[in-house]
């Protein structure tokens, strides 16, 4: 097809097309200095026309954003339905929104004006990439012109709510020519990258469905993306996508269980004395530690930092490591993994040591899959330390499998007990009633959480959890008054923040109960831990949200922060909104959601939105929570706190 | 005519994307930078008339065709390098997006004034060039 192809890119063949003369002309000069071959148009339509001509007649096309006769993206969703051949947008406007949506019009590039010579000089990379993929395709689908045809307009035109069913057809084709998984991954693979933002496998509630009764039959520990992909039994979804999937699944689970147990704790905490949230301070620091490496304990590792360097802050941790393992569990038990998790999150903080130590096993654990629950409840039995309270809790943990909210909440102390003996063992323990209450909601939550794929399940979900979080917050209440400083939960954030594993970072920010009591702080934690990449700046929001509502957590947790993987911009964008706790819930949700999902923005965009409505909840909560000074610290603290930290924090 | 331009440099009125325009501008390309200025006049004129058109509406105020106009402009503006008319256009950009007909206006004048500015001193540009094309002419007069 192209002629020039051994001088390349010189002599490329582009089409440029701007309403603006001036920028056309420019344009222009500017293509003509890179040595290529230039035909430009102020009009789309006469564009569409020479390129409906003759196909092989242009090898990439630029093209401005705001036109008056056809709008940019239309054309560009036109001619890679048509021809095929890259498309650059070009615009004034470098909005996010702006440049989101000619991604999921299936641009090649998003250029800014005015457009420099150097950025023009490197556009010949796409023609490149596509030509790679191209002929794949062609090969592919030999047989079937007109289907490459699809599969590549397909691809390219796939917004990303198409993009699962374009790349299940490619991937199909590709499968029938090809022979495995190997040719599969690869060859996805290499479209992927080639093709415009190949279409990423969308984790529809079905899917996820399928995935998670792999993953249950499998066994958490046991659920490695290979096995999973063999009994989902399901096409066009490679390898990759089980593991990060999975991934995103087990730090959900975490994150719910954290929240749980937090909440318990919170509940058991406040009433037993801050002591035990000393002594668990303490031993937070190993925590980071080991949360770091870990980053689906990451949430439980950020409950150790905390601690450390609050001795309250350590409860919080704690309880976001309960959650983790517990987000582990459940995808094996649902519920009761959450109470497993939160155990082994607690020992360490007692210990001190064992937090550490616990975390090497949630780590193992992590990777293993899920931590048996049941182990966890054993072992927190015997191991619960705790002072008195907790004892309470322990047979609650245990039963309540299904209440992970009462796990994570469990007081420091708690928590620590259960550590000791198996790390996942999800200290389960049932915080006393106020927790109970909350984590019956939990386990709502949780559940719909699981059983949903998507993410506006989590988010409906999410909604439920707020509703939690009221009845936790009375609890809450009277446990503030107990003697839970709020600095303590302030403690506890930083280690959030600190903990770069993201996941744990988030369990901390949450749980870090930026109100007094210590159960926000496990709401929180969960969910962040879905983001890793959440920088400090989320764990930050997210230790407000902590306080907030412990439930909130849960909610976040929803939101996995994978999204923000895959969103990072939605998700940097909820990050630089504030430290704003409640920001950060949402994050949270939507992370969750868009774990479930595949990465789509627009989970992002619902998740965010939905948050706000947690928040607007959860703020109901945290003020009335907060009606102590405090209240005003956390919030304004939490940014502060986060800020505060993160810098002491970050590990 | 350096110093004119150093000048233009200096107080943001124009940045580097026209030197780049300079650059250009060579043999195959004379009069690049003239032409494209001049049909960037020509064209800003337009939009610039449209746009006040726009805000005298006594009525409904049209944001969004303003929007558009005014994209253009943007685009146009930051593509020669005229900076100072690029950053009103933003702020008359956000003017818009709050619906806010005074801060349209007030963007609307200074846009206007910045871009007279900016005609009067790339014209002045135009012609020393012009003048020291002749004067070079001059003193290298045609040789048999």
């Amino acid at each position: 097809m192209d002629d020039s192809g051994d001088r390349f890119p010189i002599g490329m063949r582009v089409l440029a097309v701007d309403d603006d003369p001036t920028c056309l002309l420019v344009l222009e000069t500017l293509l003509r200095r890179c040595q290529y071959h230039v035909t430009t148009t102020s009009q789309a339509r006469t564009a569409l026309t020479m390129l409906r001509e003759n196909k092989d007649k242009f090898d990439l096309v630029i093209s401005d954003v705001h036109m008056p006769d056809m709008d940019g993206f239309k054309l560009l969703e036109l001619v890679g339905l048509e021809m095929d051949l890259p498309v650059i947008m070009l615009s004034a406007y470098g909005d996010t929104k702006l440049v989101m949506k000619g991604i999921s019009h299936g641009a090649c590039d998003y250029l800014l004006k005015p457009v420099r010579l150097e950025e023009l000089k490197n556009i010949w990379q796409h023609v490149i990439r596509k030509k790679k993929s191209d002929p794949k395709e062609k090969n592919k689908t030999s047989k079937l012109d007109k289907t490459t045809s699809e599969s590549g307009s397909g691809l390219r035109s796939a917004g990303a709510e198409n993009s699962d069913e374009n790349g299940k057809l490619t991937k199909k084709r590709k499968d029938q020519d090809e022979d495995e998984d190997e040719d599969k991954e690869n060859g996805n693979d290499n479209e992927d990258p080639s093709a415009q933002k190949k279409p990423r496998v969308v984790w529809s509630v079905e899917l996820h469905r399928k995935f998670v009764a792999a993953v249950n039959q499998l066994g958490i520990e046991k659920a490695v993306p290979k096995k999973i992909l063999d009994m989902m039994n399901v096409e066009n979804i490679t390898r990759e996508n089980v593991a990060s999937h999975l991934q995103k699944y087990r730090l959900y689970l975490k994150r719910i269980s954290c929240v749980a147990n937090q909440q318990a704790s919170m509940v058991a905490a406040l009433g037993s004395a801050d002591q035990s949230y000393l002594r668990m301070g303490g031993s937070g620091h190993f925590h980071n530690n080991a949360f770091r490496s870990f980053s689906p304990n990451g949430i439980i590792s950020n409950l150790n930092t905390p601690t450390g360097l609050n001795g309250h802050g350590f409860s919080p941790s704690g309880l976001l490591q309960l959650g983790q393992s517990q987000s582990f569990n459940n995808s094996s038990n649902d519920q009761l993994k959450f109470q497993p998790t939160i155990t082994p999150v607690n020992q360490n903080i007692l210990q001190g040591m064992p937090m550490s130590i616990g975390f090497d096993h949630l780590q193992n654990n992590s990777s293993k899959g899920v931590f048996p629950v049941q182990n966890l409840n054993t072992d927190v039995k015997p191991t619960f330390p705790i002072p008195n309270r907790f004892p309470d809790q322990i047979p609650k943990v245990t039963t309540s499998s299904s209440h992970p909210p009462s796990l994570g909440i469990s007081n420091n102390g708690l928590m620590l007990e259960t550590h000791t003996e198996g790390k996942h063992g999800g200290i389960g323990i049932g915080y006393g009633s106020s927790s109970s209450s909350v984590s019956s909601r939990h386990s709502d939550f949780s559940f719909s959480m699981l059983d949903q794929g998507r993410h506006s399940d989590n988010w409906s979900s999410v909604v439920p959890l707020s509703g939690i979080q009221t009845n936790s917050f009375p609890s809450s209440d009277c446990f503030r008054q107990t003697a839970i400083p709020p600095s303590d939960n302030m403690a506890s954030l930083p280690l959030q923040a600190g903990y770069p594993g993201g996941s744990l970072a988030d369990v901390h920010s949450q749980g870090s109960v930026f109100t007094n009591s210590p159960e926000y702080i496990n709401g929180n934690l969960p969910f962040q831990g879905w983001e890793d990449r959440n920088q400090d700046a989320t764990y930050h929001s997210n230790i407000t949200y902590g306080s907030i509502n412990s439930l909130a957590p849960v909610n976040g947790a929803v939101v996995p922060r994978g999204q923000t993987t895959s969103n990072s911009t939605l998700h940097r964008n909820l990050d630089t909104k504030f430290c704003d706790p409640r920001q950060m819930k949402h994050a949270g949700f939507a992370d969750l959601t868009e774990c479930s999902s595949s990465r789509q923005p627009r989970v992002n965009i619902v998740s965010q939105q939905k948050f706000s409505n947690n928040l607007g909840s959860l703020e109901y909560l945290a003020s009335s929570m907060m009606e102590q000074e405090q209240d005003k610290m956390k919030l304004l603290g939490g940014d502060f706190i986060c800020d505060s930290y993160s810098g002491g924090v970050s590990l | 005519m350096n110093r004119l331009l150093s000048f233009l440099f200096h107080r943001g009125v124009l940045d580097e994307q026209f030197l780049q325009l300079q650059q250009l501008q060579d043999e195959t390309s004379p009069n690049f930078v003239s032409e494209v200025v001049n049909i960037y006049f020509h064209e800003s004129e337009k939009l610039l008339r449209n746009l006040r058109a726009l805000l005298m509406e006594r009525e409904l105020m049209d944001y969004k065709k303003m929007g558009i106009d005014l994209n253009q402009l943007m685009g146009s503006s930051s593509s020669i390098g005229a900076k100072r008319v690029t950053n009103v256009c933003v702020a008359f950009r956000v003017a818009t997006e709050q619906n806010n007909r005074v801060g349209c206006f007030r963007a609307l004048e200074m846009l206007e004034h910045e871009y007279c500015y900016l005609k009067n001193k790339l014209h002045e540009l135009f012609q020393i060039e012009q003048q020291r094309d002749l004067a070079a002419g001059v003193r290298y007069p045609v040789q048999n």
